[in-house]
């Protein structure tokens, strides 16, 4: 099935790239002239059938093969390789910061619905799903690595560097899994069995976390899978404002001069992170809830 | 960058404080912002600027032109004779040391040439070493080139184009080694590379001194590849940058504001123009008609456009060519804006109620706009078609596009064969294909006699005045930031020579 939608994922995706332009022309720099684009066209391999293009790429990539990149003239794989390091650090980073605030947030605005901790947290969202995030790189790069000096602003050659980036990454996620949480919990609060757990006496503290978070955090921890694929794809805006150089910008600068073996490998490799990452979220949801293994 | 995403990043850095310690200085090294990155440090393989900038650096042609006189210096080479239309002889430098200690001599040269004049290596600009018949050495210190047909412009691929490289070093690592290690005979070395990051650069002591390039002032310079000029402008404010190129006027202005920095601008080879399907390549009528081309000329107001979005250093121009270059006559018809002459003229040709035609463009979204905005008051309704470049030339090459607003970089080269020749030459992307026109540009491109060259030239730059075939715009300036240590004085060919920068 993964496998289906990987190759789905990567013939559609070879086409579309065609249809958005020439990479021979794109190659072939400003002051190209026609015979020079023809030529280029016919050392790369451009001017053989669409399918047979295809056929070639599918073989080698198969093997682990992803060509070499017309522009830095490196293979694929090793620049990918160098590239994504980055990536995945974000990506992690971002999640665990995303979890870190958005799920203690959640339950706190859930324990008194419409309370101003509750406003502060629905404000707290709604900023988060409204501001673009590269202003928001902006505004913390000018408070904390210019005013304030204590960071700096661009750059992966400490881990101050990434302090924030994660932030950016991270606020991006939050307010779904806060909400979620938040819903989750009022839920759960709201139940038969809390109520009973309360009359029974059960400590308000262990009521919230081992009866009432456990069964709340269910769809969170789906939800976290899923936003951590998106945060290894989507990480290209914060890439490029803190000049990270992960695989995010290594794929829209790939888009913005049609390197199409980089292009290829790279949306192979991201939809395969979906796909793994939806697959976890399953796993996890059959862990949590054991109704879901029956 | 959207104009959006512009105006917020410069809302946000106004909330800067500049008042950081500049460290360059202290620890004699230079922090330069790329935008883009460095591709390739075997430059043969790269079309990007930044590795020209680089290989500017860290290799040395036989010769170059002084950036201030404009006459051809030796470099590598001590002295250069043209000894036929088809023949240059270069003297070669003696004593000339590669970063490697390797001697540099007539042998890296016939390498350097033949292999990367081949067609088999495949370069990334083949029109930059097409020209070269071959080469052969006549003892270690004396080299002739051959050309293929006589080629006056031949010195500036030279200097541009034909770095010198180690050949005994290049041919035991090969193209993907170099890259990771190159090796030149320039005024820096190269420190480390990390590709698409950024690199940095160690002065090199034993630079030879009859160079026409000085020695490197700064021990260090550091590059680093940053895609948001925003931040670029934060690390300036915080102190780790000290050299920022090609800032957007509006950023330009704003970091000027602030104070303490110098920003300057000076001009550059890359110039504007509107093209116009003149013979109906594209299946497009009423440019056919001079008087509906002319009608787009007095429609354009281009002095509000560059008062609007660019440094008024931009100057406007009558050719569709850089000032700058050999060959380019200014001296030659104008039409003047005035929209009511460019509405009878529409009338006159049948347009009374205006025409619609598809408007490409593809950089400086704005001035694109302000344009249709222009020509849509006198009745013509041109549609926004906003591209990536290699999208609109792509459609260029398949008669896609009637109309225009274009730019041309010329591949810093300073002379017309490089820009207006390469226009109407008569193949298929040529919007005129007037063979009169074609004549003289080639007469131009291929006579050595320079008197004559230019007399060609300006016969044809007139062909398309008197014509009004293409709109020329103006020539382009690019904005240079530096911190207040830094001196520095940018040259019009953008080679941002590293080696000339000094502390103060």
């Amino acid at each position: 099935m993964a496998a289906l939608v990987a190759l789905t994922v990567s013939i559609i995706s070879f086409a579309l790239i065609y249809m958005a332009g020439d990479p021979a022309v794109a190659l072939a720099g400003e002051n190209a002239t026609p015979d020079v684009v023809a030529q280029i066209r016919a050392q790369y391999g451009y001017d053989r059938p669409l399918p047979v293009q295809y056929l070639d790429w599918l073989a080698h990539a198969l093997r682990g093969d992803f060509g070499t990149s017309p522009y830095f003239r490196l293979p694929v794989s090793e620049l990918i390789a160098d590239r994504l390091e980055v990536t995945m650090i974000l990506g992690v980073l971002g999640i665990s910061f995303a979890l870190l605030v958005g799920v203690p947030m959640g339950v706190l605005a859930a324990m008194r619905p419409n309370s101003l901790i509750d406003r502060a947290a629905l404000f707290i969202a709604v900023v988060g799903q409204a501001i673009p995030s590269f202003w928001f790189g902006l505004i913390l790069i000018v408070l904390f690595a210019v005013n304030l000096g204590w960071l700096p602003a661009s750059g992966a050659d400490s881990w101050k560097g990434f302090v924030l980036p994660t932030i950016v990454l991270g606020y991006y996620a939050t307010p779904a899994i806060m909400r979620l949480t938040r819903a989750g919990m009022i839920e759960v609060l709201g139940s038969d069995y809390i109520r009973t757990a309360r009359a029974k006496g059960v400590k308000p503290r262990k009521i919230l976390f081992k009866h009432a978070l456990r069964n709340a955090v269910i769809p969170v921890v789906s939800l976290a899978a899923v936003q951590m694929g998106f945060m290894l794809g989507g990480s290209i805006v914060t890439e490029s404002v803190f000049a990270l150089h992960g695989a995010g910008y290594l794929a829209w600068q790939s888009i913005s001069r049609n390197d199409l073996p980089t292009m290829q490998a790279l949306i192979l490799i991201f939809s395969l992170f979906y796909i793994f990452f939806t697959f976890l979220a399953d796993v996890l949801n059959a862990w949590l809830d054991p109704r879901l293994r029956k | 960058m959207k104009p959006i995403t512009r105006l917020l990043g410069c809302a946000a850095i106004a909330l800067a404080m500049p008042g950081a310690v500049f460290a360059g200085k202290a620890d004699d090294t230079v922090t330069v912002a790329f935008t883009r990155e460095l591709d390739n440090a075997d430059t043969y393989f790269s079309s990007a600027r930044e590795s020209t900038v680089f290989g500017y650096s860290v290799f040395d042609p036989l010769v170059e032109r002084d950036p201030k006189t404009g006459e051809w210096v030796g470099n590598l080479a001590e002295s250069f004779t043209w000894v036929d239309d088809l023949t240059l002889e270069f003297v070669l430098r003696q004593g000339v040391k590669f970063h490697n200690g390797d001697d540099f001599t007539a042998d890296d040269v016939v390498y350097t040439y033949s292999h990367f004049s081949d067609p088999a290596t495949g370069v990334a600009m083949p029109n930059t070493v097409a020209w070269i018949a071959g080469v052969e050495k006549l003892d270690p210190y004396k080299v002739r080139v051959k050309l293929k047909a006589p080629f006056p412009a031949a010195l500036d691929y030279v200097e541009s184009a034909l770095p010198i490289y180690p050949a005994a070093y290049y041919q035991k690592v090969g193209s993907a080694g170099f890259a990771q290690k190159p090796v030149g005979t320039g005024p820096y070395a190269v420190g480390s590379i990390d590709p698409g990051r950024g690199f940095t650069l160690k002065a090199f002591d034993g630079y030879h001194a009859g160079s026409s390039k000085s020695k490197a002032a700064i021990g260090t310079v550091v590059v680093r590849s940053i895609p948001d000029v925003n931040t670029q402008i934060a690390e300036l404010f915080s102190g780790s940058l000290d050299f920022m190129w090609n800032v957007p006027e509006d950023q330009a202005q704003k970091i000027k504001a602030k104070g303490g920095y110098t920003v300057t601008s000076a001009p550059t080879v890359r110039f504007g123009y509107i093209s116009m399907d003149v013979s109906g390549r594209t299946g497009f009528e009423p440019f056919k008609d001079q008087r509906v081309r002319e009608a787009v000329y007095h429609a354009i107001d281009r002095a509000a456009i560059r008062d609007a979005f660019f440094a008024p250093e931009a100057v406007l121009t009558n050719s569709v060519c850089n000032p700058m270059q050999f060959g380019c006559d200014q001296n030659v018809k104008t039409y003047d804006y005035d929209p009511e002459k460019s509405k009878a003229l529409l009338k006159e040709a049948g347009y009374e109620k205006g025409f619609e035609v598809p408007f490409f463009a593809y950089r400086d979204r704005q001035s694109a706009e302000a344009m249709i905005q222009m020509l849509a008051e006198v009745g013509i309704t041109a549609n926004m078609n906003y591209l990536k470049y290699a999208a609109l030339a792509e459609k260029v090459l398949k008669s896609e596009v009637p109309m225009s607003f274009m730019t041309w970089g010329s591949g810093s080269i300073l002379d017309v064969s490089a820009s207006t020749s390469k226009f109407f030459d008569g193949s298929a992307i040529d919007d005129v294909k007037n063979p009169d026109l074609t004549a003289l540009l080639k007469t131009g491109d291929t006579t050595t006699d320079p008197a004559k060259r230019k007399e060609a030239y300006s016969k044809a730059l007139n062909i398309i005045a008197d014509g009004a075939y293409w709109v020329p715009l103006w020539a382009y300036t690019a904005n240079y930031v530096m911190s207040p240590d830094l001196d520095f004085a940018p040259t019009p060919d953008e080679y941002v020579r590293f080696f000339e920068m000094n502390w103060k």
